[in-house]
């Protein structure tokens, strides 16, 4: 479990070796500020997205899912991404406004975000990648949670970069979106450094 | 005529939605370690993106803007659901080594961000051009980086070996980096320093000017 957590946040990285939510990511990392709220915003809604997921696709989506209401031949398998992107911008919508009542600071905050995040590949990858692992509950869980910390760490880390680079002496046309991509490239090869580490 | 040429070439280079607009890369990057993966993913998305942008132009008038997200996204995800089915039917093989990423079309920020910004106003035969002419443009950035990178990663191009192998008994040592994902982030930023060197309007604004005179380039 721990070692799925760990290569979750590392090894697998949903930004970093699928390139997963580039758009957002490359977006919203100019500064560190705005990075850390799209990845805390980020974190929360893939540790509840997937393991929600994990239960719809186990009780409703898969071949011989329906056996507890009398339909043991049905496969929806076919409807999961339909679905899943249905949950996804739900779940987001229900986020904000539970947060707007209960925790109008926190809203404040992380408000502007979520809406980025109801359309993202991280998210929706998650979820896919969670069904064609055949992941069980508690995996897909740690699985959310650490891809979740992953992305928000990859974001967190190319916002920082970015910040110190705008003072730097870069080719007029490779400022911006080119020299993001090569940071993005050696912070990529950081993190699959950490491929095999084990912490037990 | 001219005008509705335009709307095809322009996204090509000029309005590259890759290199200007950053759109689209979430899915496009991890299936170019292959030429025929990166083709695949392109027609696909070509096909997807042409024929939402034709539906959603023919019923533009009858979607109430709260909820035309929502109506776009049910349209994509059916479209890219039947793409994904008519794969694993006839392509089995090619399916599996795509993985998640043909359903990852639908969230592909492209396909809505056409459908969102012209096919919403405009009548469906130009709103299918620019379709065809922005996939088309996503198309070329996944074939470029796909073509270096299995060239030099593997030596081979649509699976035939160009340069001999050193395994094999020719002279090529493979770079096994440019398989990794490293290698596609750092080649498509050099994509673009090439696109915007050979385009100076597309370079992004200083967002800090130095307070040093700007360098004197030796003629």
């Amino acid at each position: 479990m721990i070692e799925l957590f760990q290569r979750a946040i590392f090894e697998e990285n949903l930004a970093l070796a699928f390139f997963l939510g580039m758009c957002t990511y490359l977006a919203v990392s100019k500064r560190l500020d705005t990075a850390l709220g799209v990845g805390i915003a980020l974190i929360v809604v893939q540790a509840i997205s997937v393991p929600l997921n994990h239960v719809l696709h186990a009780y409703l989506l898969k071949a011989g899912a329906l056996a507890w209401l009398g339909l043991p031949d049905v496969d929806l398998g076919f409807m999961r991404l339909i679905t899943f992107i249905g949950i996804v911008a739900a779940l987001v919508q229900v986020l904000e406004m539970l947060l707007d009542r209960f925790l109008p600071g926190l809203y404040r905050a992380l408000g502007i975000y979520l809406p980025l995040l109801a359309i993202n590949c991280a998210i929706i990858g998650g979820s896919l990648f969670m069904v064609e692992r055949q992941y069980d509950l508690a995996e897909s869980a740690v699985y959310g949670l650490g891809t979740g910390i992953g992305w928000a760490l990859a974001i967190v880390t190319l916002a920082a970069i970015r910040e110190r680079l705008r003072y730097a002496d870069v080719p007029r046309g490779l400022e911006g979106l080119g020299m993001a991509f090569i940071v993005t490239g050696l912070i990529a090869m950081g993190f699959s450094a950490f491929a095999g580490v084990r912490v037990l | 005529m001219l005008k509705s040429l335009h709307t095809v070439t322009d996204p090509l280079l000029d309005k590259n939605p890759v290199t200007v607009h950053i759109l689209g890369i979430c899915s496009a990057l991890a299936v170019t370690t292959s030429v025929s993966t990166a083709l695949t993913l392109s027609l696909a998305l070509i096909v997807v993106l042409t024929i939402a942008a034709g539906i959603i132009s023919l019923i533009r008038h009858h979607i109430p803007s709260s909820i035309r997200i929502i109506v776009q996204i049910t349209i994509i995800a059916s479209l890219v659901i039947v793409a994904d089915q008519i794969l694993q039917a006839f392509a089995y093989a090619m399916s599996q080594r795509l993985s998640v990423f043909v359903s990852l079309i639908a969230t592909n920020c492209i396909v809505l961000g056409r459908t969102e910004a012209f096919a919403l106003n405009n009548r469906p035969l130009p709103a299918m051009l620019d379709a065809l002419g922005n996939g088309a443009g996503y198309a070329i950035v996944l074939l470029v980086v796909a073509f270096i990178r299995e060239l030099l990663g593997a030596g081979t191009l649509m699976g035939f070996g160009i340069l001999p192998l050193v395994a094999e008994g020719g002279w090529y040592q493979p770079m096994r980096l440019m398989l990794l994902a490293p290698s596609a982030f750092i080649i498509l930023g050099l994509l673009v320093w090439a696109v915007r060197s050979a385009r100076p309007a597309q370079q992004e604004p200083r967002e800090f000017t130095p307070y040093a005179p700007e360098r004197q380039v030796q003629p």
